[in-house]
């Protein structure tokens, strides 16, 4: 019996489906408390949303194009629309032991949270409407091919032998760079730059962060798709990372003043953003190399950035992007057969090779959500326009858009 | 004469201001949660990546109308009181009162700062006509 259900496993990815639901309302609070308080309702829902526009549009559609039969590795057929056939029995090209349905639900869950962590880039000025719209169009034409291309059966990057265990690739260079574009397009806040604009609430954002990482175990260790030993280590690396990368944070804030408890918070996210890619392939000691390089990686990049004058808001490209670029390259030095029989080694395990396909894995992600992000964000600048009113800025989102307001 | 008080303090010495006033029956005052800067500027924070200049500072004003026959005490004791001797502790300003108009008994002037058990009572000075006037 090749394809029988596991009970534990399927019990397992139950856990982790509902743990990585919960990092979009935790990543909702970590971007919330970031925002000044006239926009954190707004800044909830951009995040919060997701859990609506994707629960239905990766029922419709969604998972059928990242997962359906595949059309010259570029994109899924449309065998799956509505789940059709996506049901109890296990997809073995997929995951063997646990079924299908429950294959596609896990999946669900990481592409609602991967536009969601893009709306870092333009929180506090976006039009509702057309982010609703580009959100709809980036999930149909950026994620869904690009999650084919690396985990669709017969996807051209996942064929390459491209190494990406929980969405280095799909998840975080995809929203980091996506965020990069979208900042380009929209333009900054009013005042950036000339005024400080203050998080106004950090405790949220810490409140997220801990909640995060409590998901992350659901969205590495989940990513194993059975309750084995190689889940064990993806949850090992998980939290080693993200406690090296919150350790380095808190130092190097510490160094430029004190240690930040919004530094710290942000530091351990980076952590984990860094270690995804690699969490299944690697041992807990290159995991905390993995960590501790990434901290100074994002600190120093958010520094560049902000010297740059670019107000993507929340630094996901730092945060996200770059921190698990460095993910994917570390999975190509660190990998390592002896922790995940399935995977591969790395340059320091004897397969240069691997590096070569890592770094051609993020040169397209980042070349194709990059200009893919800008390109649409373009169009409906020109079209509907991206940015509300001055007006509308000003008085801060959570009224003029949503008619609500957080704190009375 | 009439006169108001406006003491910008520390938030965290409205305590200890409150405290020397009730003290010395100073009775009723406004506090508000003002935001501001003086010659300092400002403060250096921590933000994510390293650290960023705030010129909003939060600070406490203390409002008081007082006959100016009580004055000059009063200005001793918020001084005391609000001091600590690092950049920040604050501003007094005074300035004249023209009429000050009780709603619920309609007394005009210094009837209508008077209360039962305060500083002028204390000093057995009630009534319409202040000393020296």
């Amino acid at each position: 019996m090749g394809n029988a259900i596991n009970t534990g496993d399927t019990a397992w990815l139950l856990v982790c489906c509902s743990l990585v639901l919960l990092m979009t309302p935790a990543l909702a609070f970590f971007y919330g408390g970031m925002v000044r308080r006239k926009n954190v309702l707004s800044t909830l829902t951009l995040s919060f949303v997701f859990m609506a526009l994707i629960g239905v549009q990766w029922v419709l559609y969604g998972y059928s194009l990242a997962f359906g039969k595949s059309i010259g590795g570029l994109i899924g057929g449309l065998n799956y629309l509505g789940l059709a056939g996506v049901g109890a029995a296990p997809n073995p090209d997929y995951a063997k032991t646990i079924p299908h349905g429950l294959f596609a639900a896990f999946q669900m869950m990481f592409a609602v949270i991967t536009p969601a962590l893009i709306t870092g880039a333009f929180v506090e000025r976006v039009r509702f409407k057309s982010f609703l719209l580009f959100s709809l169009i980036w999930a149909t034409l950026v994620y869904d091919p690009l999650c084919h291309w690396v985990w669709g059966k017969g996807g051209w990057l996942g064929a390459l032998g491209c190494l990406d265990f929980a969405g280095g690739t799909v998840v975080h260079i995809a929203a980091g760079f996506s965020a990069l574009a979208f900042a380009l397009a929209i333009g900054p806040r009013k005042g950036f730059g000339k005024n400080p604009i203050e998080p106004h609430n950090i405790t949220l954002t810490v409140m997220g962060a801990g909640l995060l990482w409590v998901g992350w175990f659901g969205f590495n260790a989940g990513s194993a798709l059975a309750a084995n030993g190689v889940a064990v280590n993806a949850l090992l690396t998980t939290n080693t990372s993200a406690a090296s990368a919150g350790l380095v944070w808190m130092v190097l804030s510490w160094l430029d003043g004190r240690p930040s408890p919004l530094g710290l918070a942000t530091g351990m996210v980076v952590g984990l953003a860094a270690v995804t890619p690699a969490s299944g392939f690697v041992t807990p000691m290159a995991a905390m190399v993995i960590g501790a390089v990434a901290a100074p990686l994002s600190y120093y990049g958010i520094r560049f950035r902000d010297k740059r004058q670019l107000d993507e808001s929340l630094d996901v490209w730092a945060c996200h992007g770059l921190a698990s670029t460095w993910g994917m390259v570390a999975c190509g030095l660190f990998a390592t057969t002896e922790v995940n029989a399935a995977g591969a080694n790395g340059l320091f395990y004897g397969n240069p090779g691997q590096l070569a396909i890592q770094l051609l894995a993020i040169g397209v992600t980042m070349a194709f959500t990059f200009g893919a992000t800008f390109l649409v964000a373009k169009l409906l600048d020109w079209s509907i326009g991206l940015r509300v009113t001055t007006m509308e800025e000003e008085v801060g989102l959570d009224i003029s858009a949503h008619g609500e307001r957080a704190y009375s | 004469m009439l006169k108001k008080i406006e003491a910008i303090i520390r938030e965290d010495k409205l305590n200890d201001v409150k405290e020397a006033l009730r003290e010395m029956g100073i009775v009723g005052l406004n506090v508000f949660e003002i935001r501001g800067h003086g010659r300092q500027g400002g403060i250096t924070l921590t933000g994510r990546s390293g650290t960023y200049q705030v010129d909003m500072l939060t600070k406490i004003q203390v409002n008081i109308v007082l006959s100016d026959r009580n004055l000059d005490e009063t200005i001793e004791a918020i001084l005391r009181s609000a001091y600590t001797g690092e950049s920040g502790d604050g501003l007094i300003f005074v300035s004249p009162v023209e009429e000050v108009i009780r709603i619920r008994t309609r007394e005009r002037g210094y009837d209508a700062v008077m209360y039962p058990g305060d500083i002028d009572e204390r000093k057995g000075q009630g009534g319409t006509k202040p000393p020296g006037s």
